[in-house]
């Protein structure tokens, strides 16, 4: 038997598969497909204070291996979430994340607080990156003022295990990384979607009614494992890996560029069942390589 | 019926014309809970600019031969790779996905007016409910007598009436233009799918003479079952899924 758990801050996970904020719903439209219970946990739909629309359609274009999205964090509300979904979810054993975002600290603030009272979410992932939406995510996310204000506020009311998901669409992503770790981030997680943009050339507009959108899935791969290497190399806390990780051999190599965890997001839509996969080739390859624990993958890259 | 991932084998690829494509999936799962209006996602292989999966609004389900068939309209990369497909090669498909339309009541009168590759659902609909009522009127659009497809198979699920653009078959005009809407009050339900301008003008009828009508929409899809909130539609409850809360909707409850 291979080891395959490991540990974000106080949190074990059962294995390093996360689903990432956005691809997933509430983790209950994927009951048909797979067992949630499989995975190492499930970050659900980025969740804000206050019930938001998002944005108009068209809010995807397709692109070259991968799509651009401009949802502009569509959710019911944080009390929404409490109330109507947390219930129903405490049902499964992985861990269960919420990927909060909001447009003021005050609002970051009044939704940690709420959180942090449900007893079976050890976590949040603090969104700071959403390129989507005018008002905030992003713009506390691309300046170290910016990312240090938002974390030390939450990190005040949030006791419990404070994932921060940064942007990158900055110049040096490891000063922000430092930031929040010094304001007292848990764990970083990243890449958020890079900022894009597709035009229809017959029409002469936009497809995106945002004109701009975030790009995902495998054309922004490379960009997130060299994020990754150098943010690994950058702070102490565990670093997530995120972006365009198809299936176990691309989640292994963002594990050997120093993830401890990695989500999966844009892959989910092409194959629903994705992520259980990943966990079994992940286990395959260990066998493979005779690795008896995953954590021995960790930063493993010899360079 | 669970909705499922599957890799499906093809029975058969009919050219119908020079754009559209009748595929027969082998389904072993298929039961008579498929809804008309409900779709499958189909995952294209070997095209570069195909990354996600493609919907489409069955068009038959044949529970004792446990197969489902698909049309597909050439407009892209996509469905012309889907419409390259031999049989006996396999494809990915998730199914059964998106509500259905309503059931019409025993003998109502209904018309189904598909335009366009919205004509899919339209036959899935007339076979479902025809052992329920004489009354199904079906009235189908295209630009020319050569765009009509698959009408053998329609003449044999309603009376089916036809218009063209340039008047080779059928009344001449738009669907909206066809003579069986000067007795439009007659009729109990109208249920459409097609493109977005031809549903709306339907829309507009059924509303003006108060009449039961609903639509399919084809919004493009990121996933096709609720997650990427990509598809959605404005409705007079905020913004919807066309995926998961359609691709059927009362015309009453959309901003048109
Ligand atoms: C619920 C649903 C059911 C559908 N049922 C059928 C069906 O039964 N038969 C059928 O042939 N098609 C159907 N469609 C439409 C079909 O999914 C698209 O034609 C297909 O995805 C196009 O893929 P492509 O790669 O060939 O084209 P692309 O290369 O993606 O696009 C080619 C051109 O078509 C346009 N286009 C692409 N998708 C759509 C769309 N959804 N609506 C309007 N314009 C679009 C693009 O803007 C572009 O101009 C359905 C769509 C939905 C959402
Ligand atoms: C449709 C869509 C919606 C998303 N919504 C969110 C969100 O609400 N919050 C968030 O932090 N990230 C969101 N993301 C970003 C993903 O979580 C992930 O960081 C990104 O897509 C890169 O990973 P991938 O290439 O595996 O998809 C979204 C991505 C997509 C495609
Ligand atoms: S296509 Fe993803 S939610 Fe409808």
């Amino acid at each position: 038997m291979v080891k395959l758990a490991v540990n974000i801050d106080k949190i074990q996970l059962k294995n390093p598969v996360l689903t990432a904020s956005g691809t997933f719903g509430y983790g209950k439209e994927f009951e048909d497909f797979i067992d949630l219970d499989r995975l190492g946990g499930y970050i659900v739909k980025g969740t804000t204070l206050h019930p938001r629309q998002g944005n108009d359609y068209p809010r995807m274009a397709e692109t070259p291996a991968g799509m651009l999205n401009a949802v502009g964090l569509q959710n019911k509300g944080v009390d929404y979430f409490i109330d109507s979904i947390y219930p129903e979810l405490t049902k499964y054993n992985s861990h269960m994340i919420v990927n909060l975002s909001g447009s003021t600290v005050e609002d970051y603030v009044i939704a940690a607080e709420k959180l942090n009272e449900l007893e079976h979410m050890p976590a949040i992932e603090l969104n700071i990156s959403c390129p989507n939406v005018k008002e905030g995510g992003m713009a506390f996310g691309v300046s170290c003022a910016g990312a240090e204000s938002v974390v030390k506020a939450v990190r005040e009311v949030y006791k419990k295990t404070l994932i921060v998901k940064l942007s990158p669409n900055v110049t040096d992503v490891t000063e922000i990384a430092r930031a929040v770790e010094a304001a007292g981030a848990d764990s970083v997680s990243l890449i958020n979607t890079l900022l894009g943009m597709a035009v229809d050339a017959e029409k002469r507009k936009p497809i995106l009614s945002t004109v701009t959108g975030g790009l995902s899935g495998p054309a922004v791969k490379p960009v997130a494992l060299r994020m990754v290497w150098q943010v690994f190399n950058a702070v102490k806390v565990p670093v997530i890996g995120i972006g365009g990780i198809m299936n176990a051999t691309d989640a292994i190599e963002f594990m050997l560029a120093g993830a401890t965890a990695v989500e999966l997001g844009t892959a989910n839509f092409i194959d629903p069942a994705v992520t259980v996969k990943v966990v079994e080739g992940i286990e395959d390859y260990m066998k493979r390589h005779s690795i008896d624990d995953v954590n021995d993958l960790i930063g493993a890259l010899e360079v | 019926m669970k909705k499922s991932v599957k890799d499906l084998i093809i029975l058969e690829n009919e050219c119908l014309n020079d754009d559209s494509h009748k595929i027969v999936f082998q389904a072993p799962d298929v039961d008579s809970d498929i809804l008309p209006g409900q779709f499958a996602n189909v995952l294209v292989k070997d095209s570069q600019t195909t990354f996600l999966r493609r919907p489409f609004s069955f068009y038959d389900v044949d529970v004792d031969e446990k197969s489902f068939s698909l049309i597909i309209k050439k407009v892209g990369d996509g469905t012309r790779k889907l419409c390259s497909v031999r049989p006996g090669e396999e494809l990915s498909v998730i199914y059964p996905l998106g509500s259905g339309f309503t059931t019409p009541e025993k003998d109502e009168k209904v018309l189904l007016i598909g335009g366009g590759s919205g004509i899919a659902p339209m036959m899935l609909m007339a076979k479902k409910f025809a052992p329920q009522t004489s009354n199904i009127h079906i009235l189908l659009g295209a630009r020319s007598q050569k765009d009509h497809i698959v009408l053998d198979e329609f003449e044999k699920v309603g009376n089916l009436l036809l218009t063209t653009e340039d008047g080779s078959i059928g009344e001449k005009g738009y669907v909206t233009n066809h003579s069986i809407f000067k007795e439009i009050s007659s009729f109990d339900k109208i249920y459409t799918c097609g493109p977005n301008p031809m549903m709306e003008a339907i829309g507009k009828i059924a509303k003006d003479n108060n009449i039961f009508c609903e639509v399919s929409l084809e919004n493009t899809m990121g996933c096709g079952f609720g997650v990427c909130l990509c598809c959605v539609t404005p409705t007079q409850e905020g913004n919807k899924c066309v995926c998961t809360d359609g691709p059927v909707f009362n015309i009453n409850e959309l901003k048109w």
